[in-house]
């Protein structure tokens, strides 16, 4: 075993250390000097003269740094931190340097382990653990040393034993089933273990236990969304806002109460299904695949999909995040026949940052907050997937349960959007490795977390390798358009538009596959369970590849390994697939093949068989109770209204500490990190104006390069309105988040008529009956508002068991913090030209600023305005255009002057209720001369745009532009 | 070497993510098009021998494990290194963006050598970007700056107001570090300081605002900003400010590649 350790030369600087020492005085530990040191650990049987060569000219630039082997002595009044990933934890560096090893010395028996040295002066070892505690290290993951760590040998795992194992379930009373799906991590009801039983009582045998983790994975909230299918009563209040009557799936009973018979289906899909059969021919697929699908232009469709990673973040959140990342990557991937991804979105909900306490096992927000951007940065920004739009959302009741929402938009030819695997296609895996790693990721998500969760489910836990997933992408791509005589690994590009690098494929192009998921929750098992529902599938475990040895078969099969695609291959394009895979370093394993007699999912491991389960029984087998929903009544508020600052000269006051409030203030300290700009393809940025500062409510991108045409992708989220402890109503909240979204997509210039959405439910437990209530509610919100907006749903997920439960150390009392009900409303719109986008800084003095406000408790003039300010745009005659939300229209004002030069100002004229809040308001700067009846529409001239660079309002005091510019820039300027 | 139809090579590996863009940019400007996987060249590096021009693409190749772009370097320096140094003998045009460039000082190519004196085994390097002053990765756009007295062939004549003159930087490691001091007086003087940040907008801590340098030829120019992101107006973060005057011709990102196509097609420059 070599240690090398490599560490910034004297006078070249070392911002790492820099950046920890800036970081711990936030903790108040000031110490006098922080350095780093990069290790490596470096077992392999090489000479001396090849160490050198790994040393110096592998791991050391002779400009930047100097090396040694071994560890240089800690000097006496230094406290020396090392971190290390703990056993089995994904170390992408130490892959790639294992190769790199492997190639330049040609050994082949080479193993490495990374880690990061940190040598602190002034500060006392408590002080040292602690910063390494909080700051440097996540011990679910990474093992921390007080000294130079070199061990002998990396510890290596023993051969797993395969003996096959059966669990005793059918003479169970229920008390005993119970304890079997609480103990066994099963976390299924006791209906579902009853269901379970009666099966096995009738095939007259028992489980094996790899059938039990089976159905625990497919039939887990996570994969299979039980509440949301499941039938549902609610009994509505009379003077409901709702109007229960003629509601797809509804049935209104003679005792006033309402029953909805899937719930999903009767109203987010109801109403896309509506809207096709009303006309619109231009969702290609909807609610069936890995993600949504719309036609783009002739040969294009694009595709996207929003997921959370909920639970994993609150554990580990730089794993948590970058996974959640990497699999909604490999949803777009495994979309149709394979999809080129072309753009995320991040939302975050978060605890306050300045919060002082925090219960037993929460990280602090701040660190959760900062781990989870480091972990969304690392991997987009790897896979060259620009990070195009999101949001965060700050409240305190996310301290024990954050929301991470990962989103991503593909491309591909609008020919590929639908696969099926053909009987006697091979199982083909490809990609990472399996490990233990994400064991249980399924059911583990479903479940509430609690303060044990980080000990109980660290193994759920898992960290990407963005690159392993780019060496996928970049072998299915080729797959997909396999063109034969391009075997040999390269495709020349003819001189011209430049335009061939699309999606437009070569016309002999053949994909070598006929259908494409990836692995996520429940691994292996749903993926192949999934492709193999109607035809079966006959599994060999022994045959996947994995990380280390010691693995059971049951293990290999529900394993949550990232970077890893199931793919269904012709057996005679398997030899072209692995020629591809070989050239771009990708692992190609064949599992067996789908299709089997009865249409079972048949596993075995060497030969013997493990497990036998008919796919119908896997699939449609989950009893499905009649659930209990209850809604109280809200208070009927529908917009949220401050006074603040009216009459007073605290106006000013008002409007900084607003506009520095976390959830206005600017995220340039997120937005930067982030390569929102790899592809060449972002025309608007989520910054904008001539300083890069102004909120951009909409990205716009180009899928196709050098066409005209455009894709708008922006959020809506609209928390408070729908919380129950500040007599919010979901519905309303509902509302309001798909009008915010559309309203961001047309502030830009996307087509109202070309707008897809997607929802994302994260909701407390719904066993409880009012939680139940709200999502009913949020969900009939979804099916009015999408007809309306004639905004189809194309694709959603949920994840329903947000809530933290602890014991309080003072008083023993269990206490259980449930986040508010969240939706996230995501959408994609077309946008007929990207010349003539339209961005929220504000250009010109003289013109004037329009404050177009419908009716916000209307849902129909909400939709009507939509509509007419799309209008405008399309004239190319608004030159600014931003949404009125958080802040109301004063704030709004304010984030255009913001983002325009640096000399621009406005006079206002009195506002009545300048922070007033509402839905269906847009403020549109336009010449003067293109006002005229705009009043009649909704209309109101606010102010004028002057070269005084401040706000000028009648009868309060001048507010300067950079003062506001200072106030909304430095909250969250870390 | 002139060739009326100049063929550009991008060499992508695991992780070369902004390629796509590259080849555009290069068959925007009138080239033909390969883009091959290293592991190929170094199988083969008599590939290298066809092109006139070469891109290494921004990205994060090999993951950045290690360091920025080390891994691909080393990679060329063992296996491919006497086909680059052939390249660059016979005036071959050379472009790395971000990454690109983070690979090719770690290959020795920049600052290069006079024509003639390319060494046999690829030299050690003495320049490096060094991780941003702040830590941090940093996607924007910054106001450049070109050495009209550059014989750097890719920026010649690329001048224009300061709003149009910009270029998109994204990248963790671009901090300009010579090893010598003496060594960027030096590279100002022989005007290999192709291009700058401006002063007042320098987003990473670069030595003398280095965003790119060129070799003594003027042929082969790395630098931290991705020209093959500002092929159209409309990349331009704040496109539709810009007047009809200051959108005349091509913007300066396309002009780089036509500039270098250009001059391997006509041979305009060769010595």
């Amino acid at each position: 075993m070599h240690r090398v350790e490599v560490r910034p030369r004297e006078g070249v600087g070392d911002p790492r250390g820099d950046a920890i020492r800036r970081d711990a005085a936030q903790l108040g530990i000031v110490a006098s000097g922080v350095r780093s040191a990069r290790i490596y650990l470096v077992r392999a049987a090489i000479d001396d003269a090849a160490v050198h060569v790994v040393r110096t000219s592998l791991l050391t630039d002779p400009v930047l740094e100097v090396s040694r082997l071994g560890a240089d002595a800690p000097e006496a009044d230094v406290r020396t931190i090392e971190v290390h990933p703990l056993p089995g934890v994904m170390d992408p560096a130490a892959q790639t340097v294992q190769t790199a090893v492997r190639e330049l010395t040609g050994a082949d028996d080479v193993e490495v382990s990374t880690g990061w040295r940190y040598d602190f002066t002034g500060v006392t070892d408590e002080q040292a653990d602690l910063v390494a505690r909080r700051l440097l290290a996540n011990t679910v993951v990474e093992a921390i040393h007080r000294t130079p760590w070199l061990p002998d040998d990396f510890p290596h795992a023993a051969r797993a034993d395969q003996t096959v194992r059966h669990v005793q379930i059918t003479t169970l009373d229920d008390a005993a089933l119970e304890v079997l799906s609480r103990e066994g991590h099963l976390f299924l009801s006791l209906d579902e273990m009853r269901a379970i039983r009666e099966e096995y009582r009738t095939l007259g045998r028992e489980p094996t236990d790899v059938e039990l983790e089976t159905l625990a994975q497919t039939w887990s909230e996570h994969c299979v969304h039980k509440t949301l299918k499941s039938t549902i009563r609610i009994t509505p209040a009379d003077d409901d806002v709702i109007d229960w009557s003629d509601r797809p799936g509804h049935e209104m009973q003679p005792d006033g109460s309402v029953v909805i018979h899937n719930l999903l289906k009767s109203t987010v899909a109801a109403a896309t299904h509506e809207l096709i059969a009303e006309g619109i021919d231009w969702t290609l697929s909807v609610f069936v695949d890995n993600a949504g699908i719309i036609r783009f232009d002739d040969e294009h469709a694009v595709c996207v999909k929003v997921e959370t990673h909920n639970h994993p973040s609150a554990i580990e959140p730089y794993g948590g995040a970058a996974t959640g990342v990497g699999g909604v990557i490999r949803d777009i991937i495994g979309t149709g026949l394979g999809a080129r991804p072309i753009a995320n979105t991040d939302v975050f909900c978060v605890a306050h940052p300045d919060i002082a306490q925090v219960p037993a096992g929460c990280l602090h927000p701040r660190r959760v907050l900062t781990r989870v951007v480091d972990g969304v940065r690392d991997y987009g920004n790897r896979m060259g997937i620009p990070t195009v739009n999101g949001a965060v959302s700050f409240d305190d009741r996310y301290v024990g349960n954050p929301l991470v929402f990962c989103g991503s938009v593909g491309v591909m030819p609008a020919d590929m959007c639908h696969g099926d695997a053909q009987p006697g296609d091979r199982i083909i895996a490809l990609g990472g490795r399996t490990g233990r790693d994400g064991i249980h990721g399924a059911t583990f998500s479903s479940a509430e977390l609690t303060d044990t969760h980080a000990d109980e489910f660290s193994h759920a836990v898992q960290i990407g390798n963005a690159i392993e997933e780019k060496r996928v992408l970049d072998a299915i791509m080729r797959a997909r358009d396999y063109v034969p005589s391009e075997a040999a690994g390269s495709g020349q590009q003819a001189a011209g538009k430049g335009t061939s690098s699309s999606e437009c494929r070569m016309p002999n192009a053949n994909c070598l596959y006929s259908a494409i998921t990836d692995c996520g929750a429940g691994g292996f098992s749903s993926a192949v369970g999934e492709m193999g529902e109607k035809l079966g599938a006959d599994v060999h475990l022994e045959r996947a590849p994995l990380k280390y040895a010691g693995l059971r078969y049951d293990e290999i099969w529900i394993s949550e390994s990232q970077e890893r695609m199931v793919l269904a291959v012709p057996p005679q394009n398997v030899a072209a697939l692995q020629a591809i895979c070989d050239e771009e370093h990708v692992e190609l394993a064949d599992l067996g093949h789908f299709g089997t007699d009865n249409a079972e999912l048949i596993l075995h491991f060497d030969g013997t068989e493990v497990g036998r389960l008919p796919m119908a029984f896997l699939h449609d087998g989950i009893p499905m109770p009649v659930r209990e929903a209850e809604w109280g009544s809200s208070d009927g508020a529908t917009e949220r209204r401050s006074d603040e600052g009216r009459g007073s000269t605290s106006l000013r006051d008002t409007l900084l500490h607003t506009l520095a409030h976390p959830n206005v203030a600017s995220k340039h300290w997120i937005v930067r990190q982030y390569d929102h700009e790899v592809q060449g393809n972002t025309i608007v940025k989520p910054l904008v104006g001539p300083g890069g500062v102004g909120p951009g409510d909409a990205a716009v991108i180009q899928p196709v390069p050098g066409s005209k045409q455009g894709l708008a992708i922006a959020c809506g989220l609209q928390t408070p309105l729908g919380d129950p402890a500040m007599g919010g109503d979901p519905y309303v909240m509902t509302l309001a988040a798909v009008d915010e979204c559309v309203r961001n997509l047309v502030c830009v210039g996307a087509d109202p008529q070309r707008i897809a959405i997607l929802d994302n439910f994260c909701w407390p437990s719904c066993a409880k009956p009012e939680n139940l209530g709200s999502l009913v509610r949020a969900s009939e919100g979804c099916y009015d508002a999408a007809k309306a907006y004639r905004t189809p749903f194309v694709s959603g997920k949920d994840s329903l068991n947000n809530q933290f439960r602890y014991v309080d150390p003072q008083t023993g009392e269990q206490i259980t913090i449930e986040i508010p009900p969240t939706l996230l409303i995501t959408g994609i719109g077309i946008v007929p030209d990207v010349s003539k986008v339209v961005t929220s800084d504000a250009k010109r003095a003289g013109n004037v600023l329009v404050h177009m406000q419908a009716q916000g408790t209307d849902l129909q003039d909400c939709v009507r305005m939509s509509r007419v300010v799309a209008e405008l745009v399309a004239r190319g005659i608004v030159h600014a255009a931003h949404d009125v939300s958080e802040g109301g229209v004063l704030v709004a004002a304010a984030e255009m002057l913001i983002g325009a030069s640096e000399t621009l100002g406005l006079t206002l004229a009195a506002i009545e209720h300048p922070f007033a809040e509402s839905a269906g308001g847009y403020l549109l700067e336009l010449s003067s001369s293109d006002v005229a009846g705009l009043q009649a529409d909704g209309g109101t001239v606010v102010g004028t745009l002057t070269d005084a660079h401040q706000i000028v309002i009648e009868g309060y005091d001048d507010i300067p532009v950079s003062d506001l510019r200072a106030a909304y820039m430095g909250t969250l300027d870390w | 070497m002139t060739h009326e139809h100049p063929l550009a090579i991008v060499i992508r590996t695991a992780g070369t993510n902004c390629d796509r863009e590259m080849c555009r940019a290069f068959a925007m400007a009138g080239a033909r098009v390969d883009l091959i996987h290293l592991d190929r060249l170094i199988r083969q590096p008599s590939l290298l021998d066809e092109a006139d021009l070469i891109g290494f693409p921004g990205g994060f190749s090999y993951g950045d494990d290690v360091a920025a772009g080390r891994v691909k370097a080393v990679k060329c320096r063992v296996g491919l290194w006497p086909a680059l140094r052939a390249a660059a003998e016979r005036g071959a045009c050379m472009m790395g963006a971000c990454n690109g460039f983070q690979v090719m000082t770690q290959i020795g190519l920049l600052p290069g050598f006079e024509p003639g004196a390319w060494p046999d085994e690829p030299p050690e390097p003495v320049v490096a970007l060094a991780d941003n002053a702040q830590d941090r990765f940093v996607d924007r756009w910054t106001r450049i700056e070109t050495d009209a007295t550059s014989p750097c062939v890719w920026t010649a004549g690329l001048t224009g107001d300061t709003e149009v003159m910009m270029l998109p930087i994204a990248h963790g490691e671009g901090r300009f570090v010579s090893a010598h001091a003496g060594r960027i007086d030096d590279l100002r003087r022989t005007r290999r300081i192709a291009v700058t940040y401006a002063s007042d907008d320098n987003p990473n801590g670069s030595e003398g605002d280095v965003a790119g340098l060129c070799d003594p030829s003027g042929r082969i120019i790395g630098l931290m900003p991705h020209p093959e992101r500002y092929l159209e107006w409309s990349h331009h973060p704040f496109a539709t400010r810009l007047s009809d005057a200051q959108r005349r011709g091509d913007p300066p990102g396309l002009r780089m590649f036509r500039n270098a196509v250009e001059h391997v097609r006509t041979g305009v420059g060769v010595k």
